[in-house]
């Protein structure tokens, strides 16, 4: 009898890609149906509209470099891409807003770059950055938390694809800035942080409605770091480097700076520390560079949440710190065994 | 005394992993009739090869001397069974790596087994040097593996504080060293001791996983019997590779060995207990090495178990031995299936670093073919226990960066597998780097030629100016000898003729 000759090791490896790119699925799922809960069917609006933008543009890509579709389709990276935007999307967006920010993403963010593990950029923050300095207006059609009963499942599908609202709305009156917006726009109307927080829109942790989301997006995160898809140091750093300036500002002074429990639930800070920034593609890989990656993150987008001109920074740090990650990675070698 | 101690640390990286142990530990492991046939390589340890010193026809004896040791490094080869020698071939036979071509002694062996050839009177002298050289002519060699002769470990004439009796066998589905432990713990101990002696040791680490109860409580009892304190027993996780010596010697003393270097370097010598046992029967008996306990296993054998085997017999002896293989079976693998190699058939010998021989059904298999980018999850430099980042080796490699792969620490690799294991895109990242190693070795080789010849150009160079400034300072030389050889010539010249013209003067001017 005569047997295949194969490379050591022999045993089975314990994970696969779709598998990992599954699970941060599965890892979103109670976030998903908490944003549904909080503001309505307009985020599986969204997915409707991102999940085949991404896999057709991820299929022409693949076509066009010669690849083979089906190994390609089925890593799953494409749809965890569009499932990462239609979070960082407002729910009521219009489709082609949601399709270019996909397409972007998979076609420019990805697959120019070299495809699935050739990317130097998080494809979603590409994605997202685009449509937010191209079409700034859109991306700010936020609803209250709670939504908009009367807007339903029709009305979004409506305003999606038809671009209208249902007789007697208008995008103005369903729609409202973001927590970070407001105390954005109110901190520079001289008004102390204590009397912006007053308002309706705000809850016991952050801003009322995403505090939730945020809360089971924690949780996912969790998840994550149970099966150990990502690791802690990057979720560890990008907090660390957001609320610890977050802390020792806010004792300095309460009522010009919000507090690192707000920061914490407020915004995209939770996705982007465990969904986002934990991108392995775009992140450093050695334990110390993803520390300093995490940090730079966190610390860049209290800096723009603070100082800059966006009320959230997050999608901006992670490019900056992405377009570290080369220089990050080859000063943090570890020091090999014996040497 | 102090039974067992506190590991220093663990070691970096490293994977649980299914230890498939089970399979073959359930039975006392059995004795191989002695095959009618065995082949006996001229290769059984990992320096150059014996000589064999027998011709086609002849008639052995058990224990007699077949092949010598030729170069450094070498170990005596002897005939494991008594025969007759039906042929010197040169055959496929396994080493610690790989198969190698070698020659082989092939031995019809009696159907009736006779006596061993009886010891010489004196087998075991008293003299550290006269004991080194006994043991080299015993054949015996490191049977963890790598078999390298013990004879050269022991005597390495640079100071040894501790030895390490390395019965972690951390590698899935070898279980050999475990059934030797349970079986035979005082040789072992009795082996240890001696080689403690030889090295000039001061303490011996006994290192075994702490899944091996039956064997940790075996050793355990052997070592209080024994009375030495000297011996300490430590139960290290099961963490695979904790049996690999950088390994054992992190975990154990907390140092590490240097890059390319040995246990030695920092006064350590591990040793596995099937040598310590080999030595110890060397010691009592006057028998060289002329078996070993090889665990056949795997889903694809039709009854595991380990065997007491005579080296040179066949696997396929062995695997018939064993119940044979059953239809599943669809790989043979020598070694466990993390560092074990494929085997093309069973009809290969077995030598004395031969510890394993499994056949794995397709379930139990990783599929070489479907692989995905890197997508640098980094999880292959967690597990890495030499602290190294196969992902950025993977890209080095790929684009054949031989100066990075150096930066890298390719060498550093000690192929434990264990960054394919964790891989979520299932590269085959051990492989590459093992053919990285040989490009890289062969890029440095080119490198000195490249040098070499560079220096001998530069050399050529300097030698022909330094000629051809020589030749020209001789020449002016020359020319200014020859120049003052003119001036003086000239001098001369005019002075005869001042007085030629003197003497035409003279006889028209008065005196």
């Amino acid at each position: 009898m005569v047997f295949p000759l194969n490379p050591a090791p022999h045993a089975k490896p314990v994970t696969a890609v779709p598998i990992v790119m599954r699970r941060v699925l599965y890892a979103l799922l109670p976030a998903f149906a908490v944003y549904c809960w909080n503001f309505g069917p307009g985020i599986a609006v969204n997915l409707m509209v991102a999940l085949p933008a991404a896999l057709l543009g991820e299929a022409l890509m693949l076509r066009a470099r010669a690849r083979d579709l089906r190994h390609g389709l089925t890593d799953g990276s494409a749809i965890v891409t569009a499932v990462l935007i239609v979070f960082a999307l407002p729910p009521l967006a219009p489709w082609w807003l949601t399709a270019l920010a996909v397409v972007v993403a998979v076609v420019i963010g990805k697959q120019l770059f070299g495809g699935l593990g050739a990317n130097v950029f998080n494809p979603a923050m590409v994605g997202y950055v685009t449509v937010l300095l191209s079409f700034p207006a859109e991306m700010t059609q936020w609803l209250p938390p709670g939504g908009h009963a009367e807007l339903g499942l029709v009305g979004h599908l409506a305003y999606a694809f038809g671009g209208r609202l249902p007789e007697g709305m208008s995008v103005d009156a369903v729609t409202q800035a973001t927590a970070l917006d407001v105390v954005k726009q109110e901190l520079a109307n001289m008004r102390t942080i204590e009397e912006i927080r007053v308002g309706p829109m705000f809850g016991d942790l952050g801003s009322r409605g995403w505090q939730w989301i945020n809360v089971s997006i924690a949780a996912g995160g969790l998840l994550l770091l149970h099966w150990r898809i990502i690791r802690w140091h990057i979720p560890v750093a990008v907090l660390a480097g957001l609320l610890i300036p977050a802390a020792l500002l806010h004792l300095i002074d309460t009522s010009r700076y919000l507090s690192p429990v707000f920061h914490l639930f407020s915004g995209a800070t939770l996705l982007g520390a465990f969904f986002i920034a934990t991108d392995p593609v775009s992140a450093a890989a050695t334990s110390k560079g993803r520390l300093i990656y995490g940090a730079g993150i966190g610390a860049l987008t209290y800096g723009i949440r603070t100082w800059g001109g966006y009320p959230d920074g997050l999608a901006f740090a992670v490019l900056l710190m992405n377009a570290s990650v080369p220089i990050l990675d080859r000063y943090t070698q570890p020091r090999i065994y014996g040497r | 005394m102090p039974e067992r101690v506190k590991i220093h640390r663990k070691f970096t990286g490293g994977l649980p992993l299914r230890p498939y142990k089970a399979l073959s530990t359930g039975a006392a492991a059995s004795r191989l009739t002695i095959p009618k046939r065995l082949c006996i390589s001229m290769q059984q340890q990992s320096g150059a090869p014996a000589m064999a010193c027998v011709t086609p026809g002849e008639r052995v004896e058990r224990g007699q001397l077949i092949g010598v040791p030729t170069a450094t490094l070498g170990a005596a080869v002897h005939a494991s069974a008594c025969g007759r020698v039906h042929a010197l071939e040169q055959r496929p036979v396994p080493t610690g790596s790989r198969l190698v071509v070698a020659d082989c002694v092939v031995i019809d062996t009696d159907p009736e087994p006779g006596p061993a050839s009886a010891p010489g009177a004196d087998h075991w002298p008293g003299d550290r040097a006269g004991r080194l050289a006994a043991i080299r002519r015993a054949g015996i060699v490191g049977l963890g593996g790598a078999a390298f002769p013990t004879a050269d470990k022991l005597g390495c004439d640079r100071a040894c504080e501790t030895l390490i009796l390395n019965g972690a066998e951390c590698e899935p589905y070898i279980s050999c060293d475990d059934m030797l432990m349970r079986e035979t713990p005082d040789s072992i101990l009795a082996g240890a001791a001696i080689m403690l002696e030889i090295a000039c040791a001061s303490r011996c680490i006994v290192a075994i996983e702490r899944d091996k109860i039956r064997a940790l409580e075996t050793m355990a009892d052997a070592v209080r019997r024994f009375a030495d304190e000297r011996f300490t027993m430590v139960a290290i996780p099961t963490i695979y590779p904790a049996g690999g010596e950088r390994q054992l010697v992190e975990m154990l003393l907390g140092l590490e060995v240097p890059s390319g270097g040995h246990p030695i370097d920092i006064g350590v010598v591990c040793q596995n207990v099937g040598t310590a046992h080999a030595l110890a029967n060397f010691v009592a008996s006057g028998q060289p090495l002329l078996s070993r306990i090889v665990t056949v296993t795997g889903r694809g054998v039709e009854a595991p178990q380990n065997v007491h085997a005579p080296i040179g017999a066949l696997i396929g002896d062995l695997l018939a031995h064993c119940g044979g293989l059953n239809e599943r079976a669809s790989r043979l693998i020598l070694g466990g299936n993390m560092m074990g190699y494929s085997l093309p058939t069973a009809d290969i010998p077995i030598t004395k670093s031969t510890n394993c021989v499994v056949a794995l059904t397709a379930e139990d298999v990783r599929d070489d073919t479907t692989e995905w980018p890197c997508i640098r999850c980094g999880e292959c430099a967690a597990a890495c226990p030499a602290r190294l980042l196969p992902q950025e080796l993977l890209r080095a490699a790929t684009g054949r960066r031989f100066e990075r792969l150096t930066a890298l620490g390719l060498v550093d690799c000690i192929e434990c597998g264990c960054c394919d294991v964790v891989c979520p895109s299932h590269i085959l990242l051990t492989a590459r780097f093992r053919a990285a190693k040989i490009e890289l070795a062969e890029h440095r080789a080119h490198a000195r030629l490249a040098d070499a010849a560079d220096e001998r150009y530069l050399r050529r160079k300097d030698r022909q100016l330094r000629e051809a400034d020589a030749a020209r300072h001789e020449q002016d030389e020359l020319k200014a000898r020859l120049a003052g050889d003119e001036a003086s010539r000239r001098a001369a010249l005019s002075a005869a003729v001042e007085r030629a013209r003197g003497r035409k003067r003279s006889p028209d001017e008065p005196e």
